[in-house]
């Protein structure tokens, strides 16, 4: 099996690491880096539990080579907030009680910061479907798309 | 078992040309496998489907990731171009409307963003949601292989699941559409187990636009997905649609027509009976769905 040298940047920070041709991005980023915020729920681009922000676009990091993360801009849940002051996105997640056992919570919070990026006031369908690849099997959604709607407004 | 395992292992290439990457790919037959996105082939190596040996990633060669359209000459997606970018594309929304909506009906946004209509096409699934769009807007592929480079119509591509016209050392650069006729119309129905994001239970293309030669008026296509070993266009609702004036008999007519072309199977995701059932009931509606979208004009 062939092995690379590879850098990128995770969460601002410049990252080296050795990586075998088979590990993703979800491997490298949990067990290589413990940046353990991003889950492994499926390891099937399904769940969602995964999603970390490529290059500006989010992805399902267990279907992401990490050979393939070579100069690539990662951002994680840990990433998020900014100057010790937590994103809107997790503000409203939080006061809205979008979070119960929380493992599905660092990739629906990813694609919904994805989204408000590139939609800054989103319709409750638009919400949907964004959402769509993220599975949560405790809140029934409703206060998640809440939150989201929330967080447009702050 | 592991409930998480691991991909198998394998070498990666990343070729700096299609030359060196069809060379490697046809010196290396049955071993190598081109990838782009990997949404597909990645789960299938880990459920051990498939175990390439060597993965040539080709994504990053020149001009895979252009997207360009011409009033001339039509559109031409790159092979790297991911689904996101294909529905958001303004020239694409404007004029092959029908691709987007079936783009976007592929899993997850997050999945879109890795996949793409070329991998979608290459993966040969009957179920692929965007190959019915591709098929009835007369897609053909760009390939570059070891004699050169070549087109490939969409029509006569497919041979089985997973199964296509391309040889080892064969990369599909790009997929090209012609213009579109004016005033074309199309409805992409997919019924999955839920409402988004799953597979296809039957997935159903339809087209239609103003066509003066034929009597009724109008030229209808239709592409059935999930419903055969290959992606199937129904060629007699073209003739059924275009014999008399269209009508609530020629759309159930050509419905049946559907039916009775397609040979389903039983699988997890549904019954054969009920899929031919399912087939008629969306081909009338998505024929009929072209048809209100026509009249409107």
């Amino acid at each position: 099996m062939s092995f690379h040298r590879i850098s990128l940047t995770i969460n601002g920070e410049l990252e080296r690491a050795d990586v075998s041709a088979n590990m993703t991005l979800l491997d490298l980023l949990r067990e290589t880096l413990v940046y353990t915020g991003t889950k492994n729920g499926c390891s099937a681009g399904e769940c969602g539990a995964c999603t970390v922000m490529m290059d500006g676009e989010p992805v399902n990091s267990c279907l992401v080579l990490a050979v393939e993360c070579d100069g690539a801009e990662i951002l994680t849940v840990e990433g998020l907030a900014k100057d010790s002051k937590l994103d809107p996105i997790q503000e409203a997640i939080m006061e809205a009680g979008g979070v119960q056992c929380g493992f599905c919570t660092p990739g629906i919070l990813i694609a919904s910061r994805a989204l408000l990026d590139r939609n800054p006031n989103p319709s409750t369908s638009e919400i949907r479907a964004a959402l769509v690849g993220n599975l949560c099997r405790c809140t029934g959604y409703l206060r998640i798309i809440e939150a989201v709607q929330e967080a447009a407004r702050l | 078992m592991n409930a998480y395992p691991k991909l198998p292992e394998f070498d990666y290439i990343k070729p700096d040309s299609y030359q060196e990457a069809s060379q490697f790919l046809a010196s290396h037959a049955g071993e190598a496998r081109p990838f782009i996105g990997g949404t597909d082939l990645f789960v299938q190596m880990r459920d051990r489907t498939c175990k390439p040996k060597y993965l040539v990633d080709i994504k990053g060669l020149e001009g895979m990731d252009l997207i360009t359209f011409d009033q001339a000459r039509g559109l031409t997606i790159g092979a790297g171009v991911n689904m996101n970018r294909v529905i958001a594309d303004a020239d694409i929304r404007d004029r092959y409307r029908l691709l987007a909506d079936a783009a976007e009906s592929v899993a997850s946004y997050q999945l879109r963003s890795r996949a793409s209509i070329v991998g979608n096409i290459c993966n040969a699934s009957p179920a692929g949601d965007t190959i019915g769009a591709c098929l009835l807007l007369d897609g053909v592929l760009n390939v570059f292989g070891e004699s050169g480079e070549r087109q490939e119509p969409l029509k006569t591509f497919f041979l089985g699941p997973g199964k296509t016209r391309l040889q080892p050392g064969d990369i599909v650069t790009a997929i090209h559409f012609p213009l579109p006729p004016n005033n074309m119309k199309g409805s992409y129905i997919k019924l999955g187990r839920n409402q988004l994001s799953d597979l296809a239970i039957v997935g159903v293309t339809a087209l239609g636009y103003p066509e003066s030669s034929v009597e009724s008026g109008y030229w209808f296509k239709l592409a059935l997905a999930s419903v055969a070993p290959i992606p199937l266009v129904v060629d007699r609702v073209g003739e059924i649609m275009g014999h008399d004036p269209i009508s609530e008999a020629s759309l159930q007519q050509a419905a049946g027509a559907a039916m009775d072309t397609c040979t389903p199977i039983d699988d997890v995701r549904g019954s054969a009976r009920y899929r031919k059932i399912m087939v008629r009931n969306l081909s009338y509606k998505a024929l009929k769905d072209v048809w209100g979208q026509l009249s409107e004009d």
